[in-house]
């Protein structure tokens, strides 16, 4: 049996890994697009995150240098975007494509140099007695902090939606953005500061595939994960929790089919490869369907650009 | 004479090609009840904008209790002591009551503590209202209170009411009276905006009457006639629409027993909907808005399919037929939203025109569009109804409200159709756009087409309807004559007030 050669703990722990970045990326976008506002350029900023992170880790000596400028570089690239759609009163959609593509491009530009190079090593956080529980210490408490960190920000941007008044704030923007601003709340002060949580978070969970996942650099490694978190988001109905359900999903798809390729089932390469797509969106469409229950989530001002006229 | 509470002095706002406000000045008491009357457009909502921080006048100073009051923001305003509750309601469909009552406050307590004090005031002032509850869920009326309550909160001084009776149900109305007389009495004053004038003679001890961006008169409403009132208001003298006297006809429009889910997760299903329409008639269909209009027209114009033979158009099933299709076979139909729904803002009144015309009209051959038959046909549409506008190739969006809703009417009309259905066919057009499309209506009847019109309107639909009936949760009520209906007839046909008679007669 092919399957046996699995061990499953190895498993769990490799699809909490392949699942941070799309997470982190998919936390963000998920704040941004509650306050009204569609960013398609998720794989963009990603893609610069990975980029930025690498090249300052690598000269720093220190992964924790590279994530911040991981972040800082998503979101400097959100705010080009934010400058587009809310100064500007560009189209969210287009805009976002665009920026996608402008990220891929500079991304291979500036990491030109790069390509081979090993970034320093992220410790494995020291768990000390944890980290010995048999099959759980191997599968989940073997990480770096990064993989923590993100599922306590899943927790903090839950906590803050639902309770906290910024989160209602923020929710009421996304939701009717006139009568926000019939109410003297900044709309588009609150969506720029979303784009920018967005593009920090799209900016450390690229860095994450470059300094820790694979960890190298390559020309357009983010492969498709930004727009897959976009796909989260909207099947996740905007829920924080379940978003992290979704990640952690395609995550296993993820790992379960490298590890069936190693282990040379006979199915071609291409369906293995598209499974964990598949599989997630198919998983997530069916849990989002019951009857307009998922759009009933969906925020009311999403992608309807706002000006203050009157 | 009362305290003053706040005073205007030569209040102006202009904006780019109108000025929206024209040096007004006016006095309101402590306590008073005050009127601003005028038609769409005269300048109401910019002169209370200017009061509630929204806006900030180009001229002129205020001043409350005495002070210089120059709000730059709501929230100041509010700290103050000014409070307002929308025309268009400002609440947020995916939040609850509480939620939706803590982002009007400048200093909300808990949500827990909060939901407790919704209750005692609501409670208070006779306007029930469960914090629990997503506000996307709750009627017309219900939501009204919810931004009601949510300014009585904040203990105000001055309540500024933006058209807040164009949603409820007479009985509706009486209780909102009885409230706003209970805050009155407490010494808050209110600043009541409307262009209802029996309204106002009922209610208000003062009325300031704009026009044209400039005050024309502050009067004793209750001393003038509403005729006095109106005229002061438009300018002119006002006729009313003539009808002229005609035997019933033919079926020409059939419903039977029809029930059809919403396509929207907030909006209301139809439930067992059966009426009749004959030739030359013009059935009211009366109701607070979201009870079932919305879905009614769209069952009606074809955009959400019905069973076949539930819908009959001269005796021929027409259920399953979409728009083009019902249009081809003489049922036409204009939806309340004129920008978006009956036109497309960013296309010329050209396209716009030829958008529903195209089939009936012979406006495009073997998939080519004849231009200047379509612009032609635009053209007279603009001449025969009068909108005013520079030409047919101006875009739908330029349009003042009043004059794209005469557009797109008269190009329904003008394709001389057997069936007309029209949801709000004057909501927000001054009064003189307003009797141009009422007595179009009434001429294409004349002529024979079944006419159906949906309105919230009262008087409305009480001067143009043969019959009549009411939309209450998706059920539509028997058709009656409108001969001889009483307002308050029509009231409980139309739901009556639920159960805020409960609770004012406990608190009584």
């Amino acid at each position: 049996m092919i399957l046996g050669s699995i061990n499953p703990a190895v498993l769990v722990a490799a699809l909490m890994v392949a699942a941070t970045p799309i997470l982190l990326a998919a936390i963000g976008e998920l704040i941004v697009e509650k306050a009204g506002v569609l960013n398609l350029g998720v794989e963009g900023m990603m893609i610069i995150g990975a980029v930025t992170g690498f090249i300052i880790a690598v000269n720093s000596g220190s992964p924790l240098m590279g994530f911040i400028g991981a972040a800082l570089g998503g979101m400097a690239l959100s705010l080009l975007f934010a400058l587009l759609t809310q100064a500007l009163m560009t189209n969210q959609v287009a805009s976002g494509l665009a920026l996608t593509l402008f990220g891929l491009g500079l991304s291979a530009l500036i990491g030109q140099k790069y390509v081979g190079i090993t970034p320093p090593r992220t410790p494995k956080l020291d768990l000390g007695l944890l980290s010995d529980i048999p099959f759980l210490g191997r599968a989940v408490f073997s990480h770096d902090i990064v993989v923590y960190l993100t599922i306590a920000l899943v927790g903090a941007v839950w906590w803050f939606l639902k309770y906290s008044r910024a989160g209602m704030i923020l929710r009421a923007v996304g939701e009717n953005h006139d009568a926000a601003h019939g109410l003297g709340y900044h709309v588009k002060r609150v969506r720029v500061l979303a784009i920018m949580f967005g593009g920090a978070c799209a900016g450390l969970g690229g860095a994450y595939l470059s300094l820790i996942r694979v960890p190298q650099w390559t020309e357009g490694m983010t492969v498709g994960a930004g727009w897959i978190a976009l796909a989260l988001v909207v099947f996740a109905s905007w829920r924080p929790w379940r978003a992290m359900a979704g990640a952690y999903l395609f995550g296993g798809v993820v790992v379960l089919q490298l590890n069936l390729q190693a282990a040379g089932v006979r199915i071609p390469v291409e369906y293995l490869s598209m499974s964990p797509y598949l599989i997630t969106i198919l998983v997530l469409v069916i849990i989002s369907s019951g009857k307009a229950r998922g759009s009933l989530n969906a925020p009311g001002s999403l992608n309807r650009p706002f000006h203050a006229s009157s | 004479m009362r305290a003053p509470l706040l005073r205007l002095d030569g209040l102006t706002k202009a904006y780019p090609g109108v000025v929206a406000n024209d040096d007004v000045s006016f006095e309101i008491g402590e306590g008073q009840m005050h009127a601003l009357l005028g038609e769409n457009g005269a300048g109401k909502s910019t002169l209370v904008k200017m009061i509630y921080g929204l806006v900030k006048p180009d001229k002129g100073r205020m001043h409350l209790h005495g002070k210089p009051f120059a709000p730059a923001k709501p929230s100041e305003a509010r700290r103050n002591g000014v409070a307002m509750v929308f025309q268009h309601f400002s609440l947020f469909d995916a939040l609850d009551v509480a939620e939706n009552v803590a982002l009007g406050m400048e200093n909300p307590p808990p949500l827990r503590d909060l939901a407790q004090r919704i209750r005692d005031v609501s409670e208070e002032y006779g306007l029930p209202l469960d914090p629990a509850r997503l506000v996307g869920e709750l009627s017309a009326g219900e939501r009204q209170r919810v931004e009601i309550v949510r300014c009585l909160l904040q203990d105000p001084k001055l309540l500024i009411m933006d058209e807040p009776t164009s949603v409820l149900t007479p009985q509706e109305v009486d209780i909102l009276f009885l409230t706003l007389r209970k805050l009155s009495a407490e010494g808050t004053a209110i600043l009541y905006i409307s262009h209802k004038l029996e309204e106002i003679r009922a209610l208000c001890d003062e009325a300031t009457i704009l026009r044209g961006g400039r005050k024309v008169a502050t009067c004793d409403p209750r001393e003038k006639s509403a005729r006095e009132l109106a005229e002061l208001m438009v300018g002119q003298v006002l006729t009313p629409p003539e009808r002229p006297a005609k035997p019933k006809g033919d079926v020409v429009l059939q419903v039977d027993n029809l029930s059809l889910a919403s396509n929207n997760p907030f909006g209301t299903s139809l439930k067992n909907v059966s009426f009749t329409l004959r030739k030359g008639e013009v059935l009211g269909i009366a109701g607070v808005a979201g009870n079932g209009q919305d879905e009614l027209l769209l069952m009606l114009s074809g955009e959400l399919p019905a069973p076949s033979v539930r819908v009959q158009l001269k005796g021929k099933p027409v259920g399953h037929l979409g728009p083009n299709g019902r249009r081809l076979l003489g049922l036409v139909a204009a939806p309340e939203e004129r920008l978006g729904h009956a036109a497309a803002p960013d296309m010329s009144l050209t396209a716009n025109a030829l958008l529903s015309a195209s089939r009936r009209k012979g406006l495009a051959k073997h998939g080519f569009i004849d231009w200047r038959k379509t612009e032609s046909f635009a053209r007279d549409i603009i001449a025969r109804f009068d909108v005013r506008t520079p030409g047919p190739h101006v875009l739908a969006r330029a349009l003042s409200g009043g004059n794209l809703q005469k557009f797109v009417i008269g190009r329904e009309i003008e394709l001389d159709p057997d069936v007309i259905i029209v949801n709000q066919p004057t909501w927000g057009v001054d009064a003189a756009a307003a009797a141009t499309i009422r007595q179009a209506l009434l001429d294409l009847a004349g002529k024979g087409a079944g006419v159906l019109v949906i309105s919230q309107d009262l008087d409305e639909l009480l001067e143009i309807s043969d019959s009549f009936a009411a939309l209450n949760e998706g059920r539509l009520t028997d058709t009656r004559p409108a001969k001889g209906l009483s307002v308050e007839d029509i009231g409980l046909m139309m739901g009556g007030a639920g159960d805020m008679h409960v609770a004012h007669e406990a608190s009584a």
